[in-house]
């Protein structure tokens, strides 16, 4: 049975990074996967693996996902009932949050509780958005992480935003990252798992990692 | 544990092929722009960058057809540049799977256009290329040096101060600005520090420095005292002066961290 991975099309940024990075992690592992862009919440619905990505402002994206229609129910059903593996990626993590503070006051789908809000560095110095390669720090035990080559001398994760979230329960912090101030990188709870970080562009340690992704088994 | 600088290199693609050569050594076609984004990529680049040069209309969609096999190889940001007029030029881009655009001719003409691009696509991906030339005819009126806006490669002056444009720009949604000397570009005499501090400076959004990279001391200043937090360079690596891991280790020893992820730890 070859598995099904969907990215969710919700008119929010470059799905086809997401969807190469997908394709050769999949072909690396020689497995027999079909990945599949779609904005059709039936595809969803029948999914093995979701993938949430996302680039832009947190009230637009949230607008985008919203206004297809059903696809919030079909992530809620087949993400959090059916508990297949999810992956978000930027803002398709920071959606994750119960609320964004981007713009304007925007609920986010409160699957992690936790608020997104404006990246301050403490050195005025720092350029805002934090854009380009840093590396992470692991802050809780994670199978899809414990094997990365991470940390101070690790490899770097390419990252780009401006807002960043804050969770409410330190249990859900799985990897930071510091600029100026100690950032949320990974972020997850059961078959859940999210990135700041863009591990579509983050060469090695990104196709590393979404081949963790393929291979998660809860 | 740092935010690291980032070394990137630029091709000039003409109908879809690389303009100048590169000369890599196990490059199996200069001319292929696709060839060469991976042996940057293998070299440890932080992003590349594609600047379409070409003449045509008609010429045009070879673009598209390079981005989508570069981005098929690399897994590393890529921005495009040229010619870009229309949200609609920035959409088949990022379809096709660049990260970025940077904009040039089409925001000095339509500021408005980056408020347009960046509210559909989201500052992240609008970067605003500042080609400016020092106006040495106020530079000493009060002490402060001035620069001027062009256009077209450098070619159509405007009149618009670089500053208050990249200020401007920066308002507008460009999350970040691409900022390159016409008086150094191609000289092979360093960036111009003073233009690439005073914009960095005076916006809060990441400055990448370009125009006039020689030797590798350019880079290491371009960092220290223009400020720039990516650094751009053409003809050093595609010449092979310098490759991209001897740039980087130079930046390192210099005190800039930048990421050596593809050098062998040990």
């Amino acid at each position: 049975m070859s598995e099904k991975i969907v990215i969710v099309d919700y008119g929010a940024g470059n799905l086809k990074s997401a969807q190469n990075a997908t394709q050769r992690a999949a072909r690396e592992l020689a497995g027999e996967c079909d990945v599949l862009v779609s904005s059709d919440p039936k595809d969803v619905q029948n999914a093995d693996r979701v993938i949430l990505p996302g680039v832009g402002a947190f009230a637009d994206c949230m607008n985008g996902l919203t206004s297809v229609e059903g696809m919030v129910d079909a992530l809620h059903k087949r993400v959090i009932l059916d508990a297949v593996p999810f992956l978000g990626i930027c803002v398709g993590m920071q959606l994750l949050a119960s609320e964004g503070r981007e713009k304007v006051y925007t609920h986010g789908l409160d699957w992690i509780p936790g608020i997104v809000k404006h990246i301050e560095p403490n050195d005025k110095m720092l350029k805002v958005p934090h854009m380009g390669w840093n590396t992470l720090t692991q802050t809780n035990a994670h199978p899809m992480i414990d094997d990365l080559d991470i940390g101070p001398d690790g490899l770097n994760a390419y990252f780009v935003h401006s807002y960043h979230f804050e969770v409410a329960d330190p249990a859900h912090l799985l990897a930071t990252v510091e600029y100026g101030q100690t950032l949320t990188a990974i972020v997850g709870r059961e078959n859940l798992i999210a990135t700041q970080f863009h591990p579509e562009k983050s060469q090695a340690l990104g196709l590393k990692f979404i081949s963790n992704f393929l291979n998660w088994s809860l | 544990m740092t935010l690291k600088t980032r070394v990137i290199p630029c091709l000039d693609v003409k109908d879809g092929r690389v303009v100048k050569g590169v000369n890599f050594v196990d490059l199996v076609d200069a001319g292929d722009p696709v060839e060469s984004a991976i042996a940057y990529d293998a070299a440890g680049a932080d992003e590349l960058c594609f600047l379409d040069i070409t003449a045509s209309h008609e010429g045009r969609d070879t673009i598209y057809d390079v981005v989508a096999r570069t981005a098929e190889h690399c897994f590393m940001p890529l921005t495009v540049g040229g010619g870009i007029r229309t949200v609609e030029d920035i959409r088949k881009l990022l379809l096709s799977g660049a990260d970025k655009v940077s904009i040039n001719s089409a925001a000095v003409k339509d500021p408005d256009f980056i408020n347009a691009a960046a509210d559909k696509f989201g500052n992240q991906c609008i970067v605003v290329s500042v080609d400016a030339k020092q106006r040495a005819e106020d530079a000493l009126v009060d002490g402060q040096s001035k620069w001027e806006i062009y256009t077209h490669g450098g070619r159509n002056a405007t009149g618009i101060d670089a500053i208050e444009f990249a200020k401007d720009m920066v308002k507008r949604g460009a999350g970040e600005l691409l900022v390159t000397s016409m008086d150094r570009d191609g000289t092979k005499i360093g960036f111009d520090l003073e233009l690439t501090r005073a914009i960095s400076d005076a916006v809060e959004v990441p400055v990448i420095a370009s125009g006039g990279v020689g030797t590798l001391d350019h880079l290491v200043d371009g960092v220290n005292e223009g400020r720039a937090s990516a650094v751009l360079a053409a003809s050093i690596f595609h010449f092979g002066t310098f490759s991209i891991g001897e740039a980087k280790a130079h930046m390192a020893q210099s005190g800039i961290a930048v990421r050596q992820d593809n050098v062998a730890k040990g």
